[in-house]
């Protein structure tokens, strides 16, 4: 493989993910060896309201997706109300494409429960929960080890180190629901209930868990509020751009020379991402990615110099997502990829909107039709028809998200769905794979 | 059956872990608990439940019946996971799961006669750079084929252990689900167990071999401090029982106009 240039390698800048080459920083002797837990009683010497001011001014944005920004979003929170606050930190990593949080949850847990004590102190939480995806198991053993680790080390419980500040935290597993990773779907499960989003207005900031003020926050960013707290703002914002702050994880995977982690400076592009993975794989050529994850809509070679933060794909017709690139070549099919996609929406929508449940299941009807070889040109309308139905009119996020890879794939792809139609393309399902399709 | 009273022991431990007047939030990992005892939920297994948290057997039902990992039929040691979403569908993860299904005779969500292995189909497992991946257990085993799918769950029906390529060694899924249900994974060095992949480490490592770090970092730099910067002392734990007291939760975990209560105990007496 040909070494990047310089100037790319300088794109590259591990800070969440630096203590990973640690193989013991999930322990927390390694861990206070690495700056760990000095953030902590940095933060606890300062007001409560310098924190979220800190917060806001690094510009830090939601690492979840939505990219909402994080300082903002704590100094929503009512103080002074008399009610309990709580933190919730959704760590049900499950987007397709996106594998960044359970590496930092199981490499170096303790940064999370670090951040998780400084945010709570911050917004003044006396008990916070960690939501982790239930299939996260090993994530989930490391975590629960850090947490027990940290009540005895006087980093959680009563009175944290003399600061009369109280916290406790618990590591709750899920049980196989990507809808809770929607945040007040989320919530619903965390209170015993199927996991459904709840209609918003009021918002989790006023009326979350158990309707009492909550801020919920993604994995990464809460991983990042030590790092800030212990280099400042200002350096902070030394990476990623004026508007998007700070280091991303990238999670490139698919047709490339070396699938995996890469946490460069916000605002790198694909082009030069590709370049530090050492290219394509031999005799691939790329065709389709997404730019973060199956909920954004996908882009083509034609979008290699996008600046892959909140604004950059956002002009590029796409959401930065996740930053989970997936990268497929012209040995793959976008209307077969698309088809599994929605396969999954079909299974994991909750079923509690019109658009999204039935929308899901017809679409994934209409997939199988025309990869049997019996689509019709009048599937194509009905597709795009489908997700005006669905787009804007669902309930949560995820009946949005389905209909991404549908339309841009349309958009971008249309001869590939024409060749299935008019018989160019082989049939690549079955006949009995057909059955209730008309 | 009945369940032990151990098991009711680390039910109350669990319940113990959310606000009082919470209990329902201890549904989810009580649900792990039961199927750590029996291996899938049972309906008595939503009785148990039911019974720890004053609810009902259908409001139970519904939670259990909503998520993917509450299984509802008995299940076999092993729960083999394989994705077959886009990614390591095109990968070659769908190859891996025929294979697997045709080898084991059996279709999703189905266990083999000698009781050894469960299948499935997953969706996305999140470890798209280590595709086309199984898991066991949840476990991983990490860039797999049909030859090596196989030699895993041959391993396991001969009685072998086969180490996953990250994670810890294998437990059994019972074992597994009482780890979900929040307890900590007892055995010795298990939790120590799983390096990290190659692939995780990918961008640190072309880093570090360039001498790439990121400046300017000082530990020390200010908070700046709009008072001076003197911390509050003292906790907010009144304030949280009082809000407690002020909001129900979102629902009062009985249907609407019914005595959920008698009407079940009418329906025992009636079964008897």
């Amino acid at each position: 493989m040909t070494q990047p240039r310089r100037e790319t390698l300088e794109k590259l800048t591990p800070v969440l993910t630096k203590r990973w080459l640690s193989p013991d920083a999930w322990r927390m002797d390694v861990y206070e060896q690495l700056d760990g837990y000095a953030a902590l009683r940095k933060a606890l010497a300062v007001h409560p309201d310098d924190l979220i001011q800190l917060v806001k001014d690094s510009g830090l944005r939601g690492r979840g997706g939505a990219g909402f920004p994080t300082g903002l979003k704590w100094g929503f929170i009512p103080q002074n109300d008399g009610k309990p606050h709580y933190l919730v930190v959704n760590a049900d990593e499950g987007e397709p494409g996106t594998c960044k949080d359970l590496p930092l949850m199981t490499h170096d847990p303790h940064s999370l429960v670090e951040g998780v004590i400084i945010a709570s102190y911050a917004i003044r939480a006396n008990r916070a929960f960690i939501y982790i995806r239930g299939e996260a198991v090993h994530a989930a053993r490391r975590l629960r080890n850090a947490v027990q680790e940290a009540y005895a080390k006087g980093y959680l419980g009563r009175n944290i180190l003399g600061s009369g500040f109280d916290l406790d935290l618990v590591v709750h597993s899920g049980a196989g629901a990507y809808i809770c990773g929607e945040e007040t779907a989320l919530l619903d499960s965390l209170e015993g209930f199927r996991g459904q989003p709840r209609l918003r207005p009021p918002f989790p900031a006023t009326h979350g868990l158990y309707a009492s003020p909550t801020v919920v926050n993604n994995v990464g960013t809460i991983a990042s509020v030590p790092y800030i707290v212990l280099g400042g703002a200002a350096w902070w914002k030394t990476m990623g751009t004026e508007k998007s702050s700070g280091p991303m994880i990238y999670s490139l995977s698919g047709r490339v020379a070396n699938p995996g982690q890469y946490e460069c400076s916000m605002g790198v592009t694909l082009r030069e991402l590709l370049e530090l993975a050492g290219g394509m794989q031999p005799g691939h050529n790329l065709r389709f990615w997404t730019p973060g994850g199956s909920s954004t809509p996908l882009l083509t070679a034609d979008h290699l110099d996008v600046p892959l933060d909140f604004e950059g794909v956002a002009a590029a017709g796409s959401i930065l997502g996740t930053t989970a690139t997936q990268i497929f070549s012209d040995q793959d099919c976008p209307v077969y990829a698309t088809y599994r996609w929605l396969e999954f929406y079909h299974h994991e929508s909750c079923g509690k909107c019109t658009p999204c449940r039935e929308g899901n299941y017809w679409m994934v009807r209409v997939y199988r039709r025309i990869l049997s070889g019996q689509g019709t040109h009048e599937d194509l309308d009905t597709l795009l028809d489908t997700c005006d139905n669905i787009l804007g009119r669902s309930f949560c996020g995820l009946g949005d998200g389905a209909t991404s890879s549908v339309t841009s794939s349309l958009k971008f792809f249309k001869q590939d769905y024409l060749d299935y139609i008019e018989g160019r393309t082989a049939p690549r399902l079955s006949e009995k794979s057909l059955v209730g399709a008309h | 059956m009945g369940f032990s009273e151990e098991t009711r022991q680390r039910a109350r431990e669990v319940i113990a872990r959310y606000p009082a007047d919470r209990s329902r939030s201890a549904l989810l990992p009580l649900l792990h608990l039961v199927q750590s005892e029996e291996g899938y939920v049972s309906p008595a297994g939503v009785e148990f439940c039911a019974d720890m948290l004053g609810l009902n057997k259908a409001q139970v039902g519904a939670v259990a019946t909503f998520y993917t990992m509450y299984k509802r039929r008995p299940t076999g040691d092993y729960l083999v996971s394989v994705c077959t979403n886009t990614m390591c569908n095109v990968l070659g993860g769908q190859q891996v799961y025929d294979t697997l299904s045709e080898h084991l005779g059996v279709g999703h969500d189905e266990t083999t006669a000698d009781g050894t292995i469960t299948l499935e189909h997953a969706e996305c497992l999140a470890a798209c750079d280590y595709g086309p991946v199984m898991t066991v257990n949840y476990d991983f085993f990490d860039k797999v084929d049909p030859d090596s799918a196989v030699g895993v769950v041959d391993e396991l029906r001969a009685g072998g252990r086969p180490m996953p390529t990250r994670g810890a060694r294998l437990c059994t899924l019972k074992e597994m689900s009482l780890q979900l249900a929040g307890f900590a994974d007892p055995r010795e060095g298990a939790v120590a167990d799983g390096p990290a992949g190659d692939s995780t480490l990918r961008g640190l490592r072309l880093a570090q071999q360039n001498g790439i770090t990121v400046a300017g970092f000082d530990p020390n730099t200010p908070i700046a401090t709009k008072d001076g910067g003197t911390a509050p002392a003292g906790s907010a734990k009144s304030a949280e029982a009082a809000g407690v007291a002020a909001n129900k939760p979102a629902s009062d975990a009985k249907p609407a106009g019914d005595n959920a209560g008698q009407r079940e105990r009418s329906l025992k007496e009636a079964e008897k």
